[in-house]
């Protein structure tokens, strides 16, 4: 029980305590680490509030962690572990059993496996974002033993996170960059020597309801107020996008394009940090002349974006420093996301506001527990490891070299699972996954419907969620509970360790007995499959010292006597010695200095500077088809009261907040097609069709409508074949499988072609006259 | 001395807190809240575009008069994810109205 001495333990009377922690997941956030104060009496919650003196979040808290109350104590929450017979999967054939019970017929599976196939034929599929994703990259090589694990995704072109950081592994040699917001220092904003950028350039991203991988997205509100102007960079209108000086308004899947177009502007035009340029950077000339092509209108041709709106832009940002940048998800999920990143990079490197003052935090790739998480995978024994499953055809050169994230590719496992190079010798059957912190079939899977008939005839799949989901209910044959973020002990590490301004404590406040975190389900079974590798390591609590000790010399008592443990920053740590294992000055790169020209890509088969790639699917590389698809479509708007597939369950504050998928369509287009706000609406592409309802806004323009993403209906049946309705809304029907770059990351989840119509209902029945 | 609510709304981003925070501070149902939103736009005015929320309070609201007692912010105002809510003495209004730029404020009275 908690004990009231304990430093988090903010106030106590009558047995009312007042306790702080630092929010991560479950249920679903990135780690944003807001501050958070629970009242609780007698093991329950009675409100939850946000800190005031959390120096990032200072007092304010978004709708999820609000209303937490209502996931911890949900009549629909996962509250024991529970079985079911293989041949009831798509059954709610589900027999309640004790932990223990769970773990030994997980434990005599893993071994029969083993025995039978070989541990090989083990999988591992994580999510992105949650917590898990430091725990479940270990889930294969320390309790499993297969080399098919690390961060695999069922999901085409690894689309989220992981492009972004491969990228600036190679251009930066740093984790990935973040505005400067003061982020590092308790004084914030008042910090000696901080300075408030002049400008923010918002790139496919819109963190005001997103707050991604560890940015408070309301400090761009917290930098307006202090002087910021703001460039966005999107398909949609964001309501950032309606209150920026310049909004760059694109044709889905061209963000190469419009970045090649702002390089020629910054630097014809002679507007880049000269002295950075030829002090800190390697091939500047070959990118002058590889982006010489991309004049305002020849941008405008590809990308719709006008011309006078693109040189404004650049001009405004290139010569008002300092200046900031970010970029989201929108530079993963497209065939060319290499390139967007790479022009991305290049235009806050030659602007020269890479680690200065107001402009972009870089920090050593990875640390902590980020490292741990790589480390894991070396406990393989080699023979083991050579079994780890690459495209055997040789395509995705990053994955084959094992310099992506060491998962399995994602269309590469899809084509594996179904048999594709069945016939060769050197293939085996996948027989058993463990899925830690993913709900593929509803969020990430391309083509879920595929993915849902691949994955049917494995042996044995075991799950890890804090409610049932369609991929527990379609798949699953255990079930393991989880704990939510109030109910165990952790720590959050912003960007997963990436650009990490402070660390948190995630303080256990209510007891759960009846659920575990993902920490301790891997410490619990891999004490039992492997124990020679957990020794000193037998709670979360001794992990986390032991860890945090190994790394920066203080324990975890330290992180749970403060709100969050600020890193503090040194900027221009280039001239410092300070980025560079070796401790000379200059970046981690083969050359020392950022490579506007990268050696790295080349040798990966890709080509060493940025270049436009027309998506597969578009009007341009298939005229043919416009005619039967006359629009774009683009998706995965975030709504603020909704994590991916989290939070739709009906009794849920978040799902009134937010009922019903929305596809958003500019009057004209809703005129044209005679549809009205909160019709249902068929959208289909060359891969497949979804329904939604009709939101109309002038956020979208006539050319494309936006769809979402991860949508699924609790309150539905859930048995199969319907499986609560998540093959109905689905966004993911839309997305081709394998339209990814050579290095086997990007892929099209927000670009495509698509026709409409307006139909009845959520099954898209005809439209007769009357709605459902 | 009267108290009312000023907001500068030209900064909110329409992200519920305030409403849910108002929820789960006077225990309401979803369905009558202390506190709603209004959303005008987007639209083009004068070539420009307009886009705003602006939290709107109902009479359910006493501007948290119990946690003002006790020192804290009301509800809203601690929880509103830009900092756009501010509880004032009325006679500090008119003045907070100008330092903050003199447009998109708004005031109430619920």
């Amino acid at each position: 029980m908690l004990n009231p001495e304990e430093p988090y333990v903010l106030e106590e009377s009558d047995g009312v305590m007042k306790v702080r922690t630092c929010a991560w997941s479950p249920p679903g956030d990135h780690p944003v680490g807001w501050g958070v104060v629970v009242t609780v009496k007698d093991n329950k919650i009675l409100k939850v509030e946000g800190d005031p003196d959390h120096p990032i979040t200072q007092g304010r808290l978004d709708v999820r962690n609000l209303s937490l109350d209502e996931v911890v104590y949900s009549k629909e929450r996962l509250q024991s572990p529970m079985v079911r017979d293989r041949a009831d999967r798509g059954k709610d054939a589900w027999k309640a059993v004790s932990w223990d019970e769970a773990y030994d017929l997980i434990e005599s599976k893993i071994r029969e496996v083993w025995e039978k196939w070989g541990a090989e034929t083990i999988f591992t599929l994580t999510g992105t974002g949650r917590e898990s994703t430091l725990y479940a990259p270990v889930y294969g090589p320390a309790i499993c033993n297969t080399p098919n694990g690390a961060s695999t995704y069922a999901f085409s072109g690894e689309a989220c996170y992981g492009p972004r950081a491969t990228i600036t592994n190679y251009l930066l040699g740093a984790g990935v960059p973040e505005i400067d917001s003061a982020q590092y220092w308790e004084d914030r904003y008042d910090h000696p020597g901080y300075v408030v950028p002049k400008y923010i350039m918002v790139w496919g991203k819109d963190p005001l309801f997103s707050s991604p991988d560890g940015f408070f997205g309301p400090c761009i509100i917290d930098l307006i107020k202090r002087g910021s102007k703001i460039i966005t960079v999107d398909p949609r209108l964001t309501w950032l996008g309606a209150k920026a000086e310049y909004h760059l308004q694109l044709r889905p899947g061209t963000d190469a394009a419009v970045g090649m177009g702002f390089l020629n502007v910054i630097i014809s035009e002679g507007l880049y940090d000269k002295e950075f340029v030829d002090c800190w950077t390697y091939g500047f000339n070959e990118l002058a002349e590889a982006v010489k092509e991309w004049t305002p209108e020849r941008v405008q041709e590809v990308s719709w974006v006008d011309p006078e709106v693109l040189v404004g832009a650049a001009r405004a940002f290139a010569t008002n420093s300092p200046s900031t940048a970010t970029w989201g998800v929108a530079l993963d999920q497209s065939k060319a996301s290499t390139q967007a990143a790479q022009c991305f990079l290049a235009i806050c490197t030659i602007c020269g506001y890479i680690d200065v003052p107001g402009g972009i935090t870089i920090t050593k790739p990875t640390s902590f527990i980020g490292q741990w998480r790589y480390d894991m995978m070396d406990v393989l024994d080699p023979e083991m490891a050579a079994k780890h499953i690459i495209d055997p055809d040789g395509k995705y050169s990053l994955f084959n070299a094992g310099a992506a994230m060491g998962g399995v590719q994602g269309d590469t496992l899809l084509n594996w699972l179904e048999g594709k190079w069945a016939d060769r010798e050197d293939y085996y059957k996948l027989r058993m996954c463990w899925i830690i912190g993913n709900n593929p079939l509803a969020c990430m899977a391309d083509q879920p419907q595929r993915w849902y008939e691949a994955m049917k005839d494995l042996e044995f799949i075991v799950v890890n969620d804090i409610f049932m989901t369609p991929t527990i209910m379609g798949l699953a044959d255990v079930v393991l509970p989880l704990s939510t973020y109030v109910e165990h002990e952790g720590l959050v590490t912003p960007n997963y360790g990436r650009n990490q301004h402070f660390i948190g404590a995630m303080n256990k406040i209510i007891e759960n007995p009846n659920t575990k975190s993902d920490l301790e389900i891997l410490i619990d079974m891999g004490r039992r499959m492997r124990p020679e590798l957990w020794e000193g390591m037998e709670t979360p609590d001794k992990f986390f010292d032991a860890k945090l000790r190994e790394n920066y010399g203080y324990g975890l008592d330290e992180v749970k006597a403060v709100p969050a443990k600020m890193a503090g920053y040194e900027y221009k740590k280039y001239e410092k010695g300070l980025l560079r294992a070796d401790g000379k000055m200059g970046f981690q790169t083969s050359t020392g200095r950022i490579e506007l020209w990268s050696p790295v890509l080349r040798n990966y088969g890709e080509q060493p500077l940025p270049y436009f790639e027309e998506p597969e699917f578009s009007h341009e590389s298939k005229p043919e088809l416009k005619e039967e698809f006359p629009l774009y479509y683009t998706t995965g708007g975030r709504h603020i009261s909704m994590f991916h597939s989290e939070h739709r369950q009906a009794d849920l504050t978040t799902r009134k907040l937010h009922p019903w998928p929305l596809v958003t369509l500019h009057p004209e287009t809703a005129a044209q097609y005679g549809i009205q706000n909160g019709d249902w609406v068929e959208v289909t592409s060359p891969q497949g069709r979804m329904v939604q309802k009709a939101s109309i806004s002038l956020e979208v323009t006539p050319k494309f409508v936006h769809v979402e993403h991860a949508w699924w209906f609790p309150e539905q049946c859930g048995e199969a074949p319907n499986l609560y309705g998540v093959f109905k809304a689905n966004a993911n029907n839309l997305i081709p499988h394998e339209s990814v770059s050579v290095t086997g990351y990007g892929a099209p989840y927000k670009n495509g072609i698509c026709k409409i119509r307006k139909v009845a209902n959520l099954e898209g029945d005809p439209f007769n006259g009357a709605n459902a | 001395m009267e108290y009312a609510m000023l907001i500068n709304h030209g900064l909110c981003f329409g992200c519920d807190s305030c409403k849910v925070s108002c929820m789960k501070e006077k225990n309401l149902p979803f369905e009558e809240p202390g506190i709603t939103i209004q959303q005008i736009g987007p639209m083009k005015l004068d070539g420009k575009w307009e886009w705003d929320y602006v939290p709107v309070p109902t009479s359910l609201c006493d501007l948290c008069a119990d946690r003002r007692a006790q020192g804290k912010k009301a509800a809203c105002e601690q929880h509103c994810l830009s900092l756009v809510i501010e509880v004032l003495p009325v006679d500090q209004i008119g003045a907070r109205m100008v330092e903050l730029g003199g447009k998109k404020v708004s005031v109430f009275m619920p």
